[in-house]
């Protein structure tokens, strides 16, 4: 029975990932590594508990936290799209810029509970019929609303991807720009929105921290989740159904070094602390070593498109 | 139309125009935020420069704080300058402050100037080692390097926090989860308000500048850095000078914990980085992976440390408003590189080239 709590509990812990890593995901699909998921994050939580807290209102909450996270997206799209500077040091500047940003606007609310409104809009809700089947029911559909939303997001997404127009084009453009460019589509048009739906994502993803998975708003909710989010985007391998699993199985190492406390293990409680990012290190090589496989990594990932260069 | 067409080199001149508007337009998006936190922007810029300058122990410290920046900066440089990307610097610094400490716990009563050398040779092949790994998947399968060393600043964080919370807690500490202060014998010694680091740190400055511009290694890392193919057919073993250039990359963060724990923190802990890996990555790339710049805007970028710290205290206001003003001046900078790398064309002009 415990370990249907402990399963349960790595669900609720994945789900700030998912939201993340699906936003992440979008991003480099189109070419654009964006190291900012921490900062962008980061802005999500503080501007959804500062609009919770003031309103009491969850959609409202949710819906400024994307916007937040858009914002994030949008400053590093323009430099990296249009201004055409380095991926890398942009998203990193964008990181250290939304770690500032929470730290400052979130410092007169530390200590401040979650509205009863809202902790009431998403306490767990049990389904009907699939929450009564047996361990499966428990552990994945007796939660709040906001993880069922990440549920829907993940068929959204593949949707989205995979079996679209926009999505084509966008993976397109992630693979070979200028052929994507030559063939009429808007290349950066299709950059800009990718990017900013991935912001809006990871301010989400943020949010679900500050909103649902506290009670009371700490002083650094995110602490570096964004990066656990970064890493799991290799290893779920560009897939948003692997970036489900992976999400649940880095939320249950996140959550694990806690509950494993009272067994004595004979290994260290770090290791666990230390595993999504050496588990993230073995994808890394085992993808790069199958030379003959599809290699799921956008070919154009972190590289800048100049028309001109054609 | 209006075309957007690759610049020639810029010119100095253009370049530190260009820098100099985009910092005094950051500064007044800046104020936006300063005004936030109520305070008087103008009075904040005056006082950052007086954190920094207004005293010979400010001054001291703003350099203290340049240090650990600008030999992470050479260190990334190295890497970048074969187009590969080391953003492992913070794991790279940790992991020489693993060896540093090391050195301490096991031999604790070698003299001083033996200590020191021990230690920072331990630090740079700690910080090299973790470096090599990544460098070495690279360059036998081309795994991405840029997410494999970012993995590694984590897995280096969590190894400290071990060593810190567990493995080499100070049983004297009362309780308090940090590692032992080193022994007299482990320190570097001051000098006036410096301390003895700096002399190793202007030795560094100047070897590296020799073996990057001068040496046969540093000229062949800059051609892999052009093109892989080139390097290839003048008969470069690609794979032996990506090690090497790894080896340096990292070892010279690796040094930076040595110097770092050695010199100003007495001790190795989690928080010893404070972000300076990324930073050094920042500084790199605006620098254009340039020796000379390199020194120049680390020092600037102390400066807007040390001043960050200062109003901390003078203005009572949070250091989070510092880490957002170095972040637009930041952002306003990368946007900035734009205006001298490209340029706007009509139609008509391109023409009449043609």
């Amino acid at each position: 029975m415990e370990f249907v709590f402990f399963l349960s509990a790595a669900v609720k812990a994945g789900t700030c990932l998912l939201f993340a890593t699906l936003g992440e995901i979008i991003s480099e699909k189109v070419g654009h590594l964006n190291l900012g998921v921490e900062g962008m994050m980061q802005m999500g939580a503080v501007i959804g508990f500062i609009a919770g807290y003031t309103f009491g209102d969850p959609y409202i909450a949710v819906i400024c936290a994307a916007l937040a996270g858009m914002t994030g997206a949008l400053i590093y799209a323009f430099l990296t799209v249009t201004l055409k500077a380095n991926q890398v040091v942009t998203g990193l500047t964008l990181s250290i810029f939304g770690v500032g940003f929470a730290a400052f606007f979130g410092e007169n609310f530390v200590g401040k509970n979650v509205p009863m409104a809202i902790v009431d809009f998403f306490k767990p809700i049990k389904i009907p019929f699939l929450g009564d089947i047996p361990y499966l029911g428990e552990i994945f559909f007796d939660h709040s609303m906001y993880v069922y939303f990440s549920y829907i997001l993940v068929i959204v997404v593949y949707f989205y991807l995979y079996k679209t127009k926009w999505g084509l084009n966008t993976r397109m453009i992630g693979e070979n720009p200028s052929a994507a460019d030559a063939s009429g589509i808007a290349v950066d048009r299709y950059k800009y929105i990718n990017i900013a739906i991935s912001g809006a994502l990871c301010g989400i993803g943020g949010a679900f921290l500050s909103l649902v998975y506290i009670s009371v708003y700490p002083v650094n909710v995110v602490s570096g989740r964004g990066w656990i989010a970064v890493a799991l985007v290799i290893f779920a391998m560009w897939n948003p159904g692997k970036a489900m699993l992976g999400a649940y199985f880095f939320g249950a190492l996140d959550i694990a070094s806690f509950w494993l406390q009272k067994y004595n293990l004979p290994i260290s409680i770090y290791f666990f602390t230390a595993l999504p990012y050496l588990a993230t290190v073995f994808v890394l090589i085992f993808t790069s070593m199958r030379k003959g496989m599809s290699k799921k990594e956008p070919a154009w990932l972190g590289k800048n498109y100049f028309k001109e260069d054609r | 139309m209006i075309h957007i067409v690759k610049k020639e080199v810029p010119k100095a001149r253009d370049k530190i125009i260009i820098r100099v508007i985009s910092i005094l337009a950051a500064l007044l998006v800046a104020s936006i935020i300063v005004i936030f936190a109520q305070a008087n922007p103008f009075q904040l810029y005056i006082g950052i420069i007086q954190g920094c300058f207004g005293s010979f122990y400010r001054f001291s410290a703003t350099i203290e704080k340049m240090i650990p920046l600008l030999v992470l900066s050479l260190g990334v440089m190295v890497a970048f300058k074969m187009r590969f990307w080391n953003i492992g610097a913070e794991g790279q610094f940790l992991l020489g402050g693993v060896g540093a400490t090391l050195v301490v716990r096991l031999f604790p009563n070698l003299p001083l100037p033996l200590m020191l050398l021990f230690m920072g040779i331990i630090a740079f092949i700690f910080g090299a080692i973790w470096l090599m790994i990544p460098a070495f998947f690279k360059a036998k399968f081309g795994t991405n390097e840029t997410l494999f060393t970012l993995m590694m600043n984590y897995i280096a964080l969590t190894l400290v926090t071990a060593l810190q919370y567990d493995f080499w807690k100070d049983p004297l500490a009362k309780g308090m989860p940090k590692i032992a202060n080193f022994p007299e014998n482990a320190l570097f010694p001051s000098l006036s308000v410096f301390n003895a680091s700096i002399f190793l740190v202007v030795i560094i400055v100047i070897a590296v500048y020799y073996f990057m511009n001068y040496s046969k290694k540093g000229f062949e890392i800059s051609v892999l850095g052009e093109s892989e193919n080139t390097a290839r057919y003048i008969g470069i073993n690609v794979t032996r000078t990506m090690m090497i250039a790894a080896l340096v990359s990292g070892g010279l963060c690796g040094l930076v914990g040595m110097i770092q724990t050695a010199g100003v923190s007495g001790t190795l802990s989690v928080n010893i980085t404070g972000g300076l890996g990324f930073t050094a990555i920042i500084v790199a790339w605006l620098s254009g992976l340039k020796v000379p710049f390199i020194v120049i805007n680390s020092f600037v970028f102390a400066v807007l440390l040390q001043g960050g710290s200062y109003i901390q205290t003078a203005f009572q206001i949070p250091g989070s408003v510092a880490d957002m003003i170095q972040a637009i001046i930041l952002f306003f900078i990368l946007g900035s590189e734009f205006a001298l790398h490209y340029r706007f064309v009509s139609d008509k002009k391109k023409q009449e080239v043609a």
